[in-house]
């Protein structure tokens, strides 16, 4: 896919005081964006306006996103733009105009009530642009870190925000560096996890592809911080305009003097490099993924020793979510105190969530950490096409919440006392014409092809799962394979070796703990109450 | 004391473990002593009789007749007994499996497969207890004579089959 | 050389520093059932029939590539671990087509012995009877992928200790094959060197030899990487 790159253009206001922005993230052009720019480009070229592109703005489902900024008046947002509405929405506000048709609400809840952290400037600068970041504020953080900061300082800054690992397994990101910080070795390495296999997950893919230098930024100050020259960011393969952003400000920053060698004069230099998978969802396990990036086959390793202790060639290894990147930045700019202020105790900062499925808006949120679910939905609209079933946390490695705990507090162990877990963000939300059963095979299914193969719990037990599942959605089961459904979960969860294994089941018991009324009917009437599964088969049991 | 009423059932096996049973010789009688032998492919019995108490069904499930006898052996005994690795495990009969059913047919009858006048093969030859339910295994291809002695003596004694782990392998 | 001591199933025994708690139980008279683990390899921790419970754990470890701590507790034989090590057996006989009768190394296998010995008379989960291949244009060897049990231990042998690696994996999950060189026949391999010990390796019927009853284990090869190591 050849996308457009926006030329760089000054994020200033100029001519006629109105500044058009262009969402450029992958679901926006693939529902055209790049048409309006072009449209808006031609009609205008630079003069009297400034059409620039950007990251995603937020509701993703809406799209072509476009904004209009004109001195003195409120910001609007145009969804579903043509190239035809747009330049029309265009010249009527080049005459003194704001036209209805298209413009979401001053206060439209998906984008008034985010609060914006990492996301802070996805949507507003120019991802292909250095400079359009460091207007924002871009690398400031970085400066002030190897400027006035020990690297003892910073593990302790990360430490006292609190901030915890946002891919997936909420381990304190501050012990973590401290752990590599102190381990011995002459090289080190820093590690971006840019996988995100989840269905349903596309936060990192957002951050990536709208404010690249957010991540270079975390990565650098890492980087520094446990005294590692090297870096690499590992894209999932299926991220195509994410990896090419990325590279393009890769060389932009090291062009800069913000990467590479002798960073901003200080001494310490830093190279990050690109990796990208192969399709592999296993890759986004942390030993899975070293192993890919020093070229062996991706599947995981026993831990210990943990990527900290021994990770790529041996050496530790520290390996980040990025979105744990994207949080470090805004931690040094403003101070750890200023972090735990946002979110709950124990729960600090923000968290981007990608939320899909029945909901009115679908698109990336960032709101503070324990929010309750209920606000999100609303943040999106509210369900669409039905009522609200349920909602999936944590994709194929997560659990559902059912609609009696709509307002649970969206964090890590309000998630994990219901059988469900935070996971990478990804917000799944089912209505009322939704089957679990089949949801539940959907994911076993996702975790039988995904399996690395490599132990046996979970390469057999995936594959039966898997049967035992599809026998209940063909009305072919007997309680008898409930049972030893659930029997195959828990030992497939306590046997694997690695986390995709150990969590493979989850999706199945957390349908069965809410809704196993729903696998009965499957089993004891031959009916599926929401009228997906095909109940094809006839029973082969006597 | 009435005595124990035994059956034995030749579904889709080689007939080995019959030989086997057989090969108990002189031992053979003795268990014969203790029970009533009502129905097997030993004997000229043409239907399956009520009230069995111990069937021992060697083979596995490979056609819709091996089906609907499993049916009945089910509902008629009261302790189903795998016998061997077929009825356990599919074992040879089950060796057709991963070709699947067309092209086994094709492979063994050409051009022409049977019509009517033969027992419809399933798509699959599966062991006994995915069929019905059972109460004992009896693993071996086929399970030795000695091994067969040791588990009809518990059962025919009322008592559950517990056989040492060299016993119960498979082949 | 340093010392530790720990409990293994209630008694008291003392280890080297860095040994697996599978070699401290074996030669404390505790025995753990292994499949993928073959003294003188790297652990690989994947068939998991060696798990054990270490209390404060939250769940169990592999016995032979977790190491042996100072003051852990073990235990190597609970009813939650027969289960497990059950289940993963049935699991490995359900997965591709185990016909022992009509099987290279019947009565010399260690899947059907390990089976046995857990006491497993059937298989509770689906057959799913996949067609998994066969390769048999080695001069002098075969593999039969309906018997492979993906152990790696063959992958492994020919890496570490041959140096050859002409084994590797291809696909993943179900789809996992043990495949040679670039996923080529055998007998075309430019890279075995035809020393067998993948075949001495192999605890199944996977890798066998043509024309002559198998012999597997007859080969140290906790010896051989120990020559291996000291030459290097
Ligand atoms: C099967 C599996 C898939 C994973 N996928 C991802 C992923 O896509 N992105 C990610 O950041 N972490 C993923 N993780 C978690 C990583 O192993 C690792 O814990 C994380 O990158 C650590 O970063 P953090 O401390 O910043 O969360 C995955 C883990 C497992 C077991
Ligand atoms: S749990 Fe699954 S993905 Fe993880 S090592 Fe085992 S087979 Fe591979
Ligand atoms: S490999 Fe072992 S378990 Fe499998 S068929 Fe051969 S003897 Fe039996
Ligand atoms: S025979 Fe030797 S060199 Fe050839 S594949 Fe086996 S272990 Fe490797
Ligand atoms: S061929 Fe043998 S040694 Fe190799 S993985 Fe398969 S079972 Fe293990
Ligand atoms: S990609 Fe345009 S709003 Fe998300
Ligand atoms: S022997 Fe330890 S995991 Fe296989």
């Amino acid at each position: 896919m050849k996308t457009p790159e926006p030329k760089n253009e000054k994020p200033t206001v100029c001519g006629g005081g109105l500044k058009i922005s262009v969402c450029l993230g992958s679901p926006c052009l693939a529902s055209g964006a790049e048409g309006v720019l072009r449209a808006l480009r031609e009609a205008w070229g630079e003069k009297p306006i400034a059409v620039i592109g950007t990251g995603c703005m937020g509701p993703c489902s809406r799209g072509p996103m476009i904004r209009i900024e004109r001195d003195g008046y409120p910001t609007a947002y145009y969804e579903r733009m043509t190239p035809q509405a747009a330049c029309t929405t265009v010249a009527a506000y080049l005459a003194g105009a704001a036209p209805e048709q298209g413009r979401l609400a001053p206060d439209f809840p998906f984008i008034a009530l985010q609060t914006r952290v990492v996301l802070e400037q996805c949507g507003r600068i120019d991802p292909c642009d250095l400079n359009s970041a460091r207007a924002a504020g871009g690398y400031r953080a970085l400066a002030h870190a190897i400027g006035k900061m020990t690297p003892e300082q910073i593990c302790c800054e990360i430490g006292a925000s609190g901030l915890r690992g946002r891919g997936g397994g909420g381990y304190p990101t501050g012990t973590k560096w401290e752990l590599v910080r102190a381990a011995s070795g002459r090289r080190k390495y820093v590690v971006a996890n840019g996988d995100e296999g989840d269905p349903g997950a596309f936060m990192d893919r957002t951050l990536m592809e709208s404010d690249p230098h957010r991540l270079l930024e975390g990565m650098a100050i890492a980087g520094y911080a446990v005294g590692a020259r090297d870096g690499f960011i590992f894209v999932r393969g299926e991220y195509p305009l994410a990896a090419q952003r990325l590279g393009a400000a890769i060389v932009d920053a090291g062009k800069a003097g913000l990467l590479g060698r002798n960073i901003l004069g200080s001494g310490f230099s830093f190279r990050i490099r690109l990796r990208i998978g192969a399709g592999a969802f296993v890759c986004g396990e942390e030993t899975a993924l070293m192993a890919s990036v020093m070229g062996r086959r991706g599947q995981p390793v026993i831990r210990p020793p943990y990527p900290a202790q021994r990770g790529l060639w041996g050496s530790s290894t520290l390996i980040n979510n990025v979105e744990t990147f994207g949080c470090i930045a805004p931690i040094i700019r403003n101070g750890a105190a200023w972090f735990r202020s946002v979110g709950t105790p124990g729960n600090s900062g923000t968290k981007v969530f990608s939320i899909s499925g029945d909901v009115a808006t679908e698109g990336v949120l960032e709101v503070p950490l324990g929010t309750p679910l209920r606000e999100l939905l609303a943040m999106a609209g509210g369900v669409s096409g039905g009522s609200f079933k349920a909602a999936q946390t944590g994709g194929a490695s997560g659990g559902c919440i059912p609609a009696s705990h709509m307002d649970v507090p969206v964090d890590y162990e309000s998630l994990k006392g219901l059988g469900t877990i935070m996971g990478s963000g990804g917000l799944i939300v089912m209505n009322d014409q939704r089957c679990m059963t089949d949801v539940a095979r959907f994911f076993m299914h996702f975790c039988q092809d995904e399996s690395c193969g490599k132990c046996a719990p979970c390469r057999t037990g995936t594959q039966q799962a898997a049967r035992l599942l599809d026998r209940i959605a063909a009305g072919e089961a007997t309680s008898d394979d409930i049972s030893q459904l659930e029997q195959l979960c828990r030992f497939m969860r306590e046997t694997s070796l690695c986390g995709l294994g150990m969590a493979a089941p989850t999706p199945v018991l957390s349908t069965l703990r809410w809704f196993r009324e729903e696998y009965e009917n499957h089993v004891r009437d031959r009916r599926c109450p929401a009228g997906v599964c095909a109940m094809e088969g006839t029973p082969c049991r006597d | 004391m009435t005595r124990p009423r035994l059956a034995t059932v030749w579904l889709s096996g080689c007939s080995g473990c019959h030989m086997s049973l057989l090969n108990l010789h002189g031992d053979l009688l003795g268990v014969l002593e203790q029970c009533d032998l009502v129905y097997s492919p030993l004997a000229d019995i043409k239907e399956y009789p009520h009230g069995v108490d111990i069937v021992l069904v060697e083979g596995a499930v490979a056609n819709e007749d091996n089906r609907e006898m499993a049916g009945i052996i089910r509902r008629r005994s009261a302790c189903v007994v795998s016998l061997g690795d077929c009825a356990v495990n599919g074992n040879v009969s089950a060796l057709r499996n991963p070709s699947g059913l067309a092209a086994t047919l094709g492979r063994v009858y050409g051009e022409a497969p049977p019509g009517h006048d033969v027992a419809q093969l399933l798509p699959r030859a599966v062991p006994l207890h995915q069929v019905i339910g059972v109460d004992a295994f009896l693993p071996g291809c086929p399970p030795a004579p000695e091994r067969i002695r040791r588990l009809l003596t518990c059962l025919l004694q009322g008592q559950p089959a517990g056989l040492p782990p060299e016993m119960i392998s498979f082949g | 050389m340093p010392r530790l001591t720990l409990t293994i199933n209630n008694r008291s025994v003392s280890a080297r520093r860095g040994e697996s708690i599978l070699s401290a139980a074996r030669r404390s008279g505790s025995d753990i059932p292994t499949l993928c683990n073959l003294g003188g390899l790297i652990p690989a921790g994947a068939c998991r029939v060696c798990l054990v419970e270490v209390a404060g754990y939250p769940r169990p470890v592999p016995a032979c590539a977790t190491r042996a701590e100072q003051g852990m507790v073990v235990t190597t034989d609970t009813e939650r671990l027969t289960a497990a090590r059950r289940m993963i057996v049935e699991l490995l006989l359900a997965e591709r087509n185990h016909s022992c009768a009509v099987c290279v190394m019947n009565q010399h296998c260690q899947l059907q012995d390990l089976a046995a010995r857990l006491g497993i008379d059937h298989v509770r989960f689906a057959f799913i009877s996949p067609l998994a291949g066969v390769d048999i244009s080695h001069e002098r060897f075969g593999i039969d992928h309906n018997r492979c049990i993906l152990c790696r231990r063959c992958v492994r042998v020919c890496d570490e200790i041959e140096g050859a690696h002409t084994w590797d994996v291809d696909g993943r999950g179900a789809a996992s094959r043990i495949i040679c060189d670039l996923a080529q026949p055998w007998g075309t391999s430019a890279t075995c060197t035809g020393c067998g010990k993948c075949v001495q390796a192999c605890p199944t019927g996977a890798l066998f030899e043509k024309d002559a009853p198998t012999k597997k284990a007859t080969i140290d090869m906790e010896r051989l990487s120990e020559w291996r190591r000291s030459r290097k």
